[in-house]
Parts: structure tokens; sequence; C-alpha cells
């Protein structure tokens, strides 16, 4: 069992649960992050005063796979997500030790589908 | 010189000056969040740009007795426009107050096709198309329905408080923005969703509000005519929100708020024409059947045609203001106003034919020059932001700022 984390883009969104989709992974956990990369951000003015270095906007997917499931997650995403610019984002591969369902107790990779 | 008329028309111009910021809330509401300030900006400055267009020259152009297409520049600067009255537009209250309340027309109208290229035009191009279409599309059109000599005007075309002027003029401009400029990114695999309601909400309460001023106002004294419009002018926005909360209701089983919002404005625009003309039974045919025709151009035409007319401003204001202006065509009666015309319905079929001809040139006029100017702007400037900035939002591309923070 894997967790897989990858940030990216806002407005990939859609196109990256769509390709997910596709590739047979239905559960997925999304939330708004802010942070940066190689890009450092961004520059703002309020009133005149420059604020630079501000962070950016983006989106933080958690996906729990079982191995089989790896290979096409991480597929799904980068074909999805890619811009080919600064900013596009990353996918972190994390073991998973345990996952339980809450409804039936079930543990391990026939709690995860 | 009266002064109740005069203290009226002046609260009426403060009363249409919010519309603008409230509309700036409604299509703000309608956008996702980091393109928020980008549309409270160009409302905005609309309102701060034409606000010194208008006192310079487009007053002028407007409204100076000058040739039928436009009035030319005798009345530059407010030159010979001065606190006394001037018979010909109203008798009883200062030519300035005539000039400050017809200036929030004029604002709000541009502001109305930002609608149609919202979360993707350039600023810069935005304020100059925006400038060069007051001078020459509305200010001249300004001027046949409403100006002294103006064609359309002697032609007998009943236009109370801005149906052709404003609504289908600043209608068939966004609809031309739409074609030009081109569809948002990503549109086909997901149709964003409104980032705010109640920013709708709000928006369409400031502008039901600021409309007493647009249609009461027109009648230019605080009489009969103004509470007649007043009056039909609620009972048509009452109507319309109703009837597109049951249209929703039946076709899509269950009724919205952005469709019940949708349709008091669509209510408000269709009544604009006619306010000074109809009585209240009209009005409330007149707002039950903006809201079916309305429905059907945004959620029926619309996505057939594919334009991306991101906001609706050619489907409710344009689409809505030819159903008004017709409508004023069918419902109006002497009865209500003896200055006015009887209707189809009241045994005159010829005002039918004069509206539908100012609608026509309006609409073609507007469609022409509309285009022209926004292909000067697009070769020289161009209009369109690049995709990377459409993707960041205008908010931070086009002015540095964000309109909500993430963390404080």
């Amino acid at each position: 069992m894997k967790l897989i984390i990858a940030i990216i883009q806002p407005y990939k969104l859609e196109d990256v649960k769509e390709e997910l989709y596709k590739a047979g992974v239905n559960l997925i956990t999304v939330s708004e992050v802010l942070g940066h990369g190689r890009q450092k951000g961004i520059t703002e003015v309020y009133r005149g005063s420059k604020e630079s270095g501000n962070l950016l906007r983006k989106v933080r997917l958690e996906i729990a796979v079982n191995e089989e499931f790896v290979e096409p997650t991480i597929k799904a995403i980068t074909s999805s997500a890619k811009t080919g610019e600064i900013g596009d984002g990353k996918i972190f591969v994390l073991d998973l030790k345990e996952c339980i369902r809450i409804r039936t107790s079930e543990k391990g990779p026939a709690a995860i589908g | 010189m009266n002064s109740g008329d005069t203290a009226f028309i002046l609260i009426s111009s403060a009363l249409v000056m919010l519309m603008t910021p409230g509309l700036a809330f409604f299509y703000g509401g309608m956008v996702r969040r980091k393109n928020m300030l980008s549309i409270l900006m160009q409302c905005f400055i609309v309102l701060c740009a034409l606000s010194l267009q208008w006192v310079l020259f487009g007053y002028s152009l407007s409204f100076a007795p000058g040739s039928g297409f436009w009035g030319g520049l005798g009345w530059a600067g407010l030159n010979g426009v001065g606190l006394e009255p001037y018979a010909d537009y109203s008798a009883t209250i200062p030519h300035q107050a005539f000039m400050i309340f017809q200036a929030m027309f004029a604002i709000i109208t541009p502001a109305l096709i930002i609608g149609a290229f919202a979360e993707r035009m350039k600023f810069s191009a935005f304020l100059i198309f925006t400038l060069l279409w007051a001078t020459f599309v509305y200010d001249p059109v300004c001027h046949w329905v409403w100006g002294i000599g103006g064609w359309l005007r002697s032609l007998g075309a009943l236009d109370f408080a801005g149906g052709t002027v404003v609504h289908i003029n600043a209608g068939i401009a966004a609809l031309v923005s739409a074609l030009v400029i081109g569809r948002r990114k990503n549109l086909d695999h997901h149709a964003p969703a409104p980032h705010n309601l109640p920013f709708i909400v709000l928006g369409t309460g400031l502008l039901w509000f600021g409309w007493f001023g647009f249609n009461a106002g027109s009648a230019l004294a605080a009489n009969g005519l103004a509470v007649n419009a007043f009056v039909v002018t609620n009972t048509a926005a009452a109507a319309a929100g109703l009837s597109w909360a049951l249209i929703e209701w039946f076709h899509n089983g269950k009724p919205t708020m952005f469709g019940t919002a949708s349709g008091a404005v669509a209510g408000l625009v269709a009544i604009t024409p006619a306010a000074g003309y109809v009585s209240v039974i009209p009005a409330i045919i007149i707002g039950i059947l903006v809201s079916v025709i309305c429905f059907i151009a945004v959620s029926v035409i619309k996505p057939k045609l594919g334009y991306d007319d991101s906001l609706d401003a050619f489907g409710v204001h344009c689409v809505g203001g030819i159903w008004g202006a017709l409508a004023t065509g069918l419902f109006a009666s002497k009865s209500v106003n003896p200055a006015g015309a009887d209707g189809l319905f009241f045994g005159n079929p010829q005002l039918f034919m004069i509206q539908l001809k100012a609608v026509a040139v309006v609409a073609a006029y507007s469609f022409i020059v509309t285009f022209v100017i926004y292909k000067l702007v697009d070769m020289t400037i161009g209009v369109r932001v690049s995709d990377k900035e459409e993707s960041m939002g205008l908010d931070l591309t086009q002015h540095q700022e964000r309109a909500y923070t993430v963390l404080e």
C-alpha cells in the first residue's frame, strides 16, 4: 500500500480528476494549500507597498492505493497536470503502514479499494 | 424650477450611481475567485473614467443640439450647461441635474458589457475599448433616441428609460465581445461555478434598488408618471424572478437562488423601455415572459451556439431588452402617458413596427462599430491576456492583488 501525495496547479484539478477516474482510481482527498518551489512565489502590491515572495495557491491530492495502482496513478497525474512550465508541482510516494475502513473495521488492501 | 423635482432627480442620480458597484458584485460573484477583483476594478474604473468623459465631451456628443447623428461639441466641458433648466429636456430642474442623471446611465451601460469578456480581457485593452465604445457607440445612439434632433426620437420610437440605448446597445456589444475574444480556456471540461452566490444576490438587491432611480427618475419629475414607473418596475422584477424560479422548478427539479436573481434582473431590463408607457397588468406579462425568453437564450441556445458570453450580458440584457422594446410596442397606452403612444393591443400596430425598426437599427450599428473598435484595439495592443495569465487569474496578473487570503 502506498500513499501518493501530489501538489498540482489549482486549475489542473478537473483534468487530473478526470484522468484518475479513467485509470480506475476513485478515492481522492483534495485540499487547498499554499506554497512555492523554484518559482519563488509572486509579488503583490497593496497601496504601493510591495510584498514579494508571496506563496502561490496550489492543490494537494492525497490518494491511498494498492501496489498495482501506483504506476497508473502517477501516470494519470503527470499526464494531466503537466504544462511544461515551472510550477507544475510534485508527486510524493510514501509507504502506507495501515488502512482501516471506519464503517466495517476492515484492514489492509481490502479497506483501500 | 421645481424643488421637489430637483430633489427627486438628484436622489435618482445617486440611486443609479449605486447600480454600477451593484453590478460589480452581481458579476463578481459569478466569476472564479481569482478574477473577483478584476470585475470590481473594471466596474469601478468605468465609474471614474466615464464620469470624466461625460462632463468633458460625452454629454455634449449625446445631448447638445447637433446633427441627426450626434450632438457635436457645443456643450463640451459643460459649456453652457448651467443651473437653469433647459426646457427641451426638462423644464423643471437645473440643466446640470439632467446632465448628472444621464451621466449615471452612460457609466453603467459600458459596464454591462464586462459580463461577456470577463476572466480573460487585458485591463489596458479594456480601458481603451470602453472609452472608444462610450464615445462612438453609446453617445451617438443616446443622441438618436433621446437627443434633440435625434432621428429615432423624431421617428416616434418609445424608450422610456433606456431599453434600446442601454440594454440592447450593451447587449449586442457583449455578443460581439464574446465572439471576438473567444472562449475561456478549459471550458469544455467543466463550466466554472460562481465563486460567491451571496455576492450575486447582494448585487441583484443593489441593482433592483438602483433601478427605481433608473426608471422612476426617467420621468424627470416627482409626479404620477414616476410613480407608475416605480410600480411597474417593481412588479415586473417580481414577476420575472418568480417566473424564472418556477421554470427551473419544473425544468430542473429545483428552484435556484442564482436563477431567481437572474430572473429579477431580466425583469428589470425588460420593463425599462416600457416603464413610463404601460400599466401594471402588462408589467406582469412582460415580467413572466422575459424569464421564459431569457431562460431559453442562456440555457438552451447559448450552449448550442458555443459562444462564451461568460456572465450572460447578451443573454439577459440584449434578449431581455429586445423583448422589452417590442413589448412596449404591444402594451403602450396613452391612458398611462398621454405623451407616449398606443401600442398594438390598444389599436395602433404602427408603433410596433417603429419599435422593431429602432431595435434593428441600434443592434446593427452597435454590432458593426463595436466590432471595428474591438479589432482596432486587438491589432494595436491585443485584447486577450496570455494563457498563463488567464490560468493564474486576472487579479494577480493585471492588478497584483488578490481578493481573498488563505492564511492570515
